[in-house]
This record gives structure tokens, sequence and C-alpha cells, in this order.
């Protein structure tokens, strides 16, 4: 179960704006989280993982505050451990497919298994550099899932892949989500999408 | 030939570019991360060596490494160091004075790489040391050889800050700039032309070097 109730001033070419979220996830739920461009999702997602503070709320995950000003608790992003998949991939140009995955775990099995899901293995040995789109961004996602994620943050981690590939990978994230009895969370710009994926949702423009 | 001034500048240049990576990468990874008044006034201080005269920041130097006052009588006493005068001396004016050239392009490769970067590494439970290590550092690579080979390459230039401090004692202070110029008061052009073509040489070279490295793709020291 995680609750979240956060405030967060928002800087866009608007002006500012507050973000107010208050909202529970229940463990394993796969949430797709919609909105406007601007409107914060990311910043939503940033906030839980830990790579920015929200003025003021709370942050708890299965029982334990992650973020909280009334009692100034806030857990580095190593403590949280939330899986993320970024919007850019941010992938790391120095390591291999192998390696990135080798970066986050030390689990071979578990390694094979997700080269295996992204349909990477042919390509282990390639920098990012010598990946298409499609597959940096499964690579992306592989890498959030390496370290077994109780709580994994997606920003629209699906654009860059072909409706085909896109099917066949939401089916392989399926088993794997639950097997994990991780709850994930989706940022997606278009409402209309993974409704095979999620059954809950919430609009936060 | 007495080859002893080359020996000195490789040696005084080698010596600079060593500690200045031990001291410069943790300091360029500080100023890389957000900013801050404090942050500001330090990144000033170090880039000043760029535009001050050699000579001022000789001069300054001499004053407060001096055996007779303040801190050089000091660390005279408590240390029996001497700074001015002497090698140890040239290290410390090479170190503030290539500052810079060390500093800058690790730093702005640094703010270059996505913030993005560091936090996939953090997500993944990694502390700052391992993300610095194997992340942040492996991909800005051909910065850091800039800033390598920069900081060798002027030292090895260096003229009025090193006379300052150090003056010209053979086999001691006297680095191979400063024996050009000697040989040429002393109207020997043939030794003051060996010395230069010896420093011509191997800039030259240090600068193809890098050149071939990084593609055709040498950053100045400011950008």
């Amino acid at each position: 179960m995680i609750s979240i109730d956060i405030e967060k001033k928002l800087k866009s070419y608007r002006g500012q704006h507050i973000l107010q979220i208050k909202q529970q996830f229940a463990a394993g739920s796969i949430t797709k989280i919609y909105g406007s461009s601007g409107a914060g999702k990311t910043t939503l997602l940033k906030a839980i993982a830990g790579f920015t503070s929200p003025e003021r709320g709370k942050i708890i995950v299965n029982d334990v505050a992650w973020f909280d000003t009334e009692t100034k608790i806030n857990l580095p992003p190593q403590n949280r451990m939330a899986g993320f998949v970024f919007q850019d991939y941010a992938l790391f140009p120095n390591m291999t497919v192998q390696e990135h995955l080798e970066y986050a775990t030390t689990d071979k099995e578990w390694i094979n298994r997700l080269l295996a899901i992204g349909k990477l293995e042919p390509f282990a040995t390639h920098k990012p550099e010598y990946l298409s789109g499609g597959q940096q961004q499964r690579l992306a996602i592989l890498r959030a899932l390496a370290i077994k994620p109780r709580l994994l943050l997606m920003d629209e981690p699906f654009s860059a892949l072909d409706p085909e590939s896109k099917t066949v990978l939401i089916n392989e994230l399926k088993v794997v989500f639950e097997e994990l009895r991780t709850t994930v969370l989706i940022v997606t710009h278009n409402p209309q999408e993974l409704d095979r994926l999620t059954r809950l949702e919430i609009n936060i423009s | 030939m007495d080859l002893t001034p080359i020996y000195l500048t490789l040696k005084l240049a080698a010596i600079t570019t060593l500690l200045l990576l031990v001291i410069g990468l943790p300091i360029a990874w500080w100023l890389s991360r957000g900013r801050s008044f404090f942050k500001i006034a330090l990144e000033a201080i170090i880039t000043m060596p760029l535009v001050l005269p050699p000579s001022v920041l000789g001069f300054y130097l001499l004053l407060a490494f001096s055996p007779q006052h303040g801190i050089g009588l000091w660390l005279q006493k408590t240390f029996d160091v001497q700074f001015v005068f002497s090698f140890k001396g040239l290290v410390l004016a090479s170190i503030i004075y290539s500052m810079p050239f060390m500093i800058g392009p690790i730093k702005s490769a640094l703010q270059q790489l996505p913030a993005s970067l560091s936090q996939a590494s953090y997500s993944l439970g990694k502390n700052r040391w391992q993300t610095f290590t194997r992340v942040l550092l492996p991909n800005i690579k051909p910065s850091l050889l800039t800033a390598i080979v920069l900081t060798f390459a002027h030292t090895l230039g260096e003229f009025g800050v090193v006379l300052m401090i150090g003056g010209n004692i053979p086999g001691v202070t006297r680095v191979a700039s400063i024996a050009v110029y000697d040989s040429v008061e002393q109207m020997d052009y043939h030794t003051a032309n060996v010395y230069s073509l010896i420093l011509f040489a191997i800039t030259f070279v240090l600068v193809i070097a890098v050149f071939i490295f990084n593609k055709y793709q040498l950053k100045s020291p400011l950008e």
C-alpha cells in the first residue's frame, strides 16, 4: 500500500502552479497516470523516487515513511530503491546491455530472463548508441526491473515501441509484475493508452 | 648540453598534473552540482590565474611563503618546509596556476551529463562514490583527457610564476622556460634553441595525441 499526500510548486512557461496529489495505491496494483503536459506527472514520479522534494506532505510506502515534512524524514533514493524508467531512458553510454543489468544486480539467472523478456539477448554486448530507440527503451525498463523493485515508476515507458512489440512486451511485463508483486505507476500523456495493462487511472491535470 | 632543465620541467609537470587530478576531481564534481554564492566565489578564485598576470600570482605567493613572516615562517618552524626558492614551491605555485585547466573541462563535462544518469544509478541503490566512478567518470573520458593534457602542457609553459617563487637555481628551480630566457640573456642562442625545440615538440605531440584520441573534439578550457 502506497499513500501519497504531497504539495509541490511547479514552474512552467505558464507561471507557477501547485501540484497537489492525495492518492492511495494498493500493493500490486498498476495505475495509469495521465494529464496534460506540464501538469506534474514526471515531478510526481521523481518526488516518489526521491529525486526531488515536495514542499509539504507525506509519502508512505508499505508502512515505511519515505518522506514526511512533519517528522523531517526524507530517505535518499538509494534507500527507496524504486525502479525508475526515465522518459529519456538515462542509459549509461559507457555500459553494454549486459553491463547495465550487471550494474544493477548480481543475479545471473534474473539477468538472462530479463534479456529474454526484452528480446535483447542478441544485443547483450552492444552499447546504447548501437541500439534502436525501441531497444533502448526496453533496456531502460529491464534495468529498472533488475533490482526487483516493490515499486516501479515508469515515465512514458512505451513511447518508442511499435504497437506489435508493445503488446508482446506488456504481456510479458504483466507476468513479471504479478510475480514480484510490484506496484506500478505508469505516466502517459495519452489516456486511451494501456487499457490492457491497467484498470486504475488518475488524472492530475 | 645540460638537459636538467628539461628533466625538471617534465618532473614538475608530471607531479603537478597528478596532484591536480586528485585535488581537482572532487572539487569539479562538487562545483558541478547546484549553485551557491560560495561555489561561485570559489570558482572565480580558481579561474583567476587564467586572467591574472603570472607575475602577480608569483609575487603574492612569494610574500605568503617567505620564511621571514606569516605562513612561510610558521611552515619553516613547524615542519621545516620552505616553499620559496625550492622545487616544492614550484609544485605549489603550478598547482594553483594550472588549477583552472584541470577543473574547468571536468566541471563542464559533468554539468553536461543529464541529471537522470546519476538519478538512475541512485535508484539502483548505488551511492555517490559508485555513481561517480562507474557512471559519471567513464562518460567524461574525452574531457578528462583534455584536462590532463592541458594541465601538463600548461605547466610545461609556465614562466612568470615559476620565476617569481622559484628563481633560477640550476638543478632545483631552473625549468626549461627559464633556461631559455637565461640563455638568451647570455646570448647563447644555440642552447635557447635546443630547449625551445624540445618544448615545442613535446607540446605539439601532446596536443596532436588529444586531437586523435578525442576525434578532433579538443575542448577549450573555458567551455
